[in-house]
């Protein structure tokens, strides 16, 4: 993908020459291996710092939230959806947005590299599907099927679902994918071991809050972990607290989750958040035919009412 | 070494409310131990924190004179969870007090010096405790002029009445008492926002003479270049900010602005000090 | 200073010894990455990491702590009177931390414990540590304790540095707290004399292989607004998302929240790590808020490491260069960048700056 960068730059450049926006927002190269940096370009001196590679993998949709003018935005796929969520939701309109479409094959996790790596990365190489490792005294091929982020590697949506601009062909989409695999492992657990697996799973939590705040859909002005008046949640490391953050956030989601994967890169504990929202995403599909962020025309399912609704779950 | 977040255990002794609108309470508090009003030895300037357990803490300016024994008086407006509760809570009640916390105003500084206190809204509390322990008879030689610029909405808004009423009958201080507007045909003092009755009544700045500005951000903003044109130094203007607060002794890390923390280098700032400090207040 | 060798029996033995009269925390691994845990009976710390993901403060100043403790039972005497919590002063001892993470502890000191104020909770729990340093004999890229006033064999803050040298153990005690804990564990044994000049040598090296750096040379002369106002923040700012990560995984980072929490009639007053970087942090109950934007409070934390706390003690920065939030930060905002721009700002010829980038 990294033949993408010269196009990204050359569009970006038109974009700010011909005044149809006012910044375009896209990344940078990062100071540390397979961490690049969301960053706007207003200028064409910044614009040449604009990259793409494998290590894209934060959702820029959540940098244009009730952003003011024109704003030129590099999207893959899961971005774009979670652009037209943010249009669907009022969060930024549709006329005040240049979307430069990047046809997607998946994001590299940094944390699987790192584990097969052996020691500490210095830099990373790419050439097509090919990843090459390298630091002190190693130096190390990697398949980047083997390493992707789990979401990229069961995503169904890997191109823009909505763009002004194609970058590249697109890509194919993956048809044997099941995203919910792990969600079937869980729906089958007692509630015994569902309580314990669920319990596990967040108990490294710091409360850092960086999965809300990468996640596009957290815009709330004030989270409801942060209402003081009145305070719903308690702030310590008290498990009820962590776990009704969690879970609450998860279902604050529900329908709208695009499944990028954001919230489990931020998250410097590595906590496998998506556990949670996957879960609800697969009863969206499943109850409602719904998959977040395809199309303009409809509102998500929990934010409207029909009366064929399902409601055999309400017991 | 005494931990300093244990709060000193008090009680309600009375509750006044001040204002017609009921938004502000003055607080009286006895001690339960009498050997910790001692130890809460404070001057005009400081402030408390008002503990109430399964609330949490305010920080609220001391409104009662050191002059003054046998208590303690916070003025609380009603806004937040805690100051609601406090709202509601009765005489006998038990709560804590921590403090005395921050910096007074620098009376050192201003003994033989003509003062001019100018007041704004609520903010008027500890300037009430300044007023009290200038005026009293201990005290009172130790300065010179005394003027008092004080302001509400409307007549009913003022804090702190009778006393003003008192204040008003003497000869050795000068009260400015005005209020945005009224229809009181009963009102005997004066009608206009604080500034412009600082521009009519304040005397000229002197190396002599000293302004402390207690209110609102808008009141100050349009009091400050009033002082200016009437010559004031940014050194002679002393002010007191607010920022939230948790610890209240410059260790939370919560209300700095640059270097300096409001709770323990502050609250009491002089305006060429604000000068050199960011605008994070 | 004495130089011991440690032996791997009387390391193991000397640890079970210490669990009789210390709580022992080291680093274990847990998945891919090291964190500091107690250890149990039988449990070793282990010495193959970088670093542990979170820094040791935790160990002295908790995420959560209980302060005071009441009762809301108006039957009660002691109803609504608040007390103290005992606080932690039985010993602990730190195996294996890194001198980065132990010089931490002496620049937040100066925060816990000035000469106004003791943050009793703090003191006592330092006070009743001992700080077992573990040398590293190579660092990681993002590392920059050499220019964050320590070094890879830096000893501020450590009671007994710990050297390895292949698969030799050596102990240098640096103070009375360490000699003690040395002579209870029994480390005895004087290294073999030619062991200082191998470990210096190791020193050496292991100095060499820091390849990042930071110049700090010039915070202290810049004028404290100016640089506050500098042009770069907005930009820097731009990919932050405003998380707590930073300032949670910072050895240095030492601001907290007070909370009273009750269940039925009893209550506590708690303090929670807090965090510069949510706007909850300074907003009035008026609504009002000092650091509305992201970029201000972005401004905060490195103003507040790299020239408010430079400015207030003379002492250096408040950061030991030990790459954490750049390692953790999900939006690459990387310290050494910010720390260069700001000392490199000229406000003079700022105007000039901005029109070249």
């Amino acid at each position: 993908m990294t033949e993408y960068t010269d196009k990204i730059q050359e569009i970006a450049k038109r974009l700010l020459a011909e005044g149809k926006v006012e910044m375009v927002i896209g990344f940078r190269k990062g100071t540390v291996p397979m961490m690049n940096q969301p960053h706007y370009a207003a200028s064409a001196a910044s614009v040449n710092e604009l990259i793409w590679d494998s290590n894209c993998a934060l959702n820029l949709a959540n940098y244009v939230t009730d952003k003011k003018g024109t704003i030129g935005i590099v999207a893959k796929g899961c971005d774009s959806r979670n652009l037209v969520t943010h249009i669907v939701e009022n969060k930024i309109r549709r006329e005040q947005l240049y979307i430069i479409g990047v046809p997607c094959t998946g994001m590299v996790d940094h944390r699987k590299v790192s584990a097969m790596a052996g020691g500490e990365i210095l830099s990373m190489e790419e050439a097509g599907d090919d990843l090459t490792v390298s630091g002190q005294g190693f130096s190390k091929k990697i398949s980047k099927a083997d390493v992707l982020q789990e979401n990229c590697a069961s995503c169904t949506h890997r191109n823009p679902v909505i763009h002004d601009e194609l970058i590249g062909n697109p890509v194919a989409e993956q048809t044997d994918a099941d995203p919910y695999a792990s969600v079937r492992r869980v729906e089958d657990m007692t509630p015994d071991e569902k309580w314990n697996y669920f319990e596990k799973l967040i108990s490294p939590c710091i409360r850092c809050y960086a999965c809300r705040n990468a996640c596009p859909l957290c815009y709330c002005p004030t989270c409801f972990v942060d209402e003081s008046k009145p305070q719903w949640v308690g702030k310590s490391q008290d498990a009820i607290d962590v776990r009704t953050f969690h879970l609450l956030r998860a279902y604050h989601c529900a329908g709208r989750c695009t499944d990028c994967g954001a919230c489990e890169r931020a998250c410097p504990m590595g906590i496998k958040i998506r556990e949670f929202t996957k879960k609800l995403n697969k009863d969206c599909q499943e109850l409602y035919g719904w998959e977040a962020g395809l199309t303009l025309d409809q509102r998500p399912p929990l934010d409207s009412f029909k009366t064929d609704d399902p409601q055999e779950f309400i017991k | 070494m005494q931990n300093p977040y244990l709060p000193y255990p008090v009680r309600i002794d009375e509750i006044i409310t001040e204002t017609e609108d009921k938004s502000l309470k003055t607080f009286k508090f006895v001690f339960i131990n009498p050997d910790d009003e001692k130890k809460f030895a404070y001057e005009s300037g400081q402030f408390g924190e008002l503990s109430i357990p399964g609330l949490g803490e305010i920080p609220i300016g001391i409104a009662s004179s050191p002059m003054e024994k046998g208590f303690i008086k916070f003025t609380v407006f009603k806004t937040g969870k805690v100051t609601s509760y406090l709202h509601a809570m009765k005489v006998g009640d038990i709560m804590g007090v921590r403090g005395p916390l921050g910096h007074p105003f620098p009376w050192e500084t201003l003994q033989g010096k003509n003062i001019v206190i100018i007041g704004g809204g609520f903010a008027f509390t500890t300037l009430r405790s300044s007023i009290i322990s200038i005026l009293d008879p201990a005290n009172r030689s130790k300065f010179k002029d005394i003027h008092v610029i004080y302001g509400a909405r409307s007549p009913g808004m003022l804090l702190y009445k009778d006393e003003l009423q008192a204040w008003a009958q003497r000869d050795d201080i000068h009260m400015n008492i005005t209020v945005d507007g009224t229809n009181d045909p009963n009102w005997k003092f004066l009608t206009g926002f604080v500034p412009t009755i600082t521009e009519q009544k304040a005397p000229p700045g002197s190396p002599d003479t000293y302004a402390i500005v207690c209110g609102p951000p808008i009141m100050i903003k349009f009091t400050q270049p009033v002082l200016d044109n009437l010559g004031y130094s940014h050194d002679n203007i002393i002010m007191s900010l607010e920022n939230r607060m948790k610890c209240g002794i410059g260790i939370c890390g919560r209300c700095n602005i640059g270097k300096s923390f409001v709770c323990k280098d502050g609250p009491v700032f002089t305006l060429s000090q604000l000068n050199n400090m960011p605008k994070e207040y | 200073m004495t130089l011991i060798k440690i032996d791997r029996q009387t390391w193991a033995d000397g640890i079970e010894k210490a669990k009789l009269a210390y709580r022992v925390f080291g680093p274990v691994k847990e998945k891919n990455d090291h964190e500091f845990k107690q250890l149990d009976k039988g449990e070793m710390p282990d010495f193959s990491l970088q670093n542990t993901r979170l820094s040791p403060k935790a160990i002295v100043y908790p995420q959560s702590q209980i302060m005071l403790t009441y009762s809301l039972d108006e039957s009660r005497d002691d109803c609504r009177i608040m007390k103290e919590v005992e606080n932690v002063t039985a010993p602990q001892l730190v195996l294996g931390i890194r001198p980065c993470d132990a010089l931490a502890f002496p620049i937040v000191r100066r925060n816990f414990d000035s000469p106004e104020y003791q943050d009793t909770y703090w003191i006592k729990a330092y006070e009743a540590t001992t700080f077992v340093g573990l040398a590293c004999n190579a660092a990681c890229s993002t590392c920059f304790c050499t220019s964050a006033g320590t070094g890879p064999f830096g000893e501020t803050g450590q009671d007994i540095l710990l050297m390895q040298d292949g698969d030799a153990l050596y102990a240098k005690i640096l103070t009375p707290k360490g000699e003690a804990l040395a002579a209870s564990m029994g480390w005895s044994k004087p290294a073999e004399p030619d062991a200082a000049g191998k470990l210096d040598a190791l020193k050496t090296k292991a100095e060499a292989s820091i390849t990042a750096s930071v110049s700090t040379d010039k915070l202290k002369d810049k004028i404290l607004l100016e640089l506050y106002g500098a042009p770069f923040w907005e930009e820097e700012a731009f990919s932050c998302i405003n998380c707590g990560t930073c300032t949670y995984v910072c050895p240095t980072c030492w601001c907290f929240d007070v909370q009273d929490e009750t269940h039925g009639l009893s209550g506590v007053r708690m303090r929670n790590w807090d965090s510069c970087m949510s706007p909850l942090f300074t907003i009035h109950a008026s609504g009002h808020n000092p650091r509305t934007q992201k970029y201000e409070r972005v401004r905060q934390r490195f103003m507040h490491k790299l020239k408010y706390y430079v400015d207030k003690y003379d002492k250096g920065i408040q950061c030991v260069g030990c790459g954490r939030c750049i390692r953790m930060c999900p939006v690459n905002i990387d310290i050494r960048r910010i720390c260069d721009k700001m000392n490199r700002f000229d406000a003079k010829s700022c105007a000039c700056d901005i029109a070249s980038s």
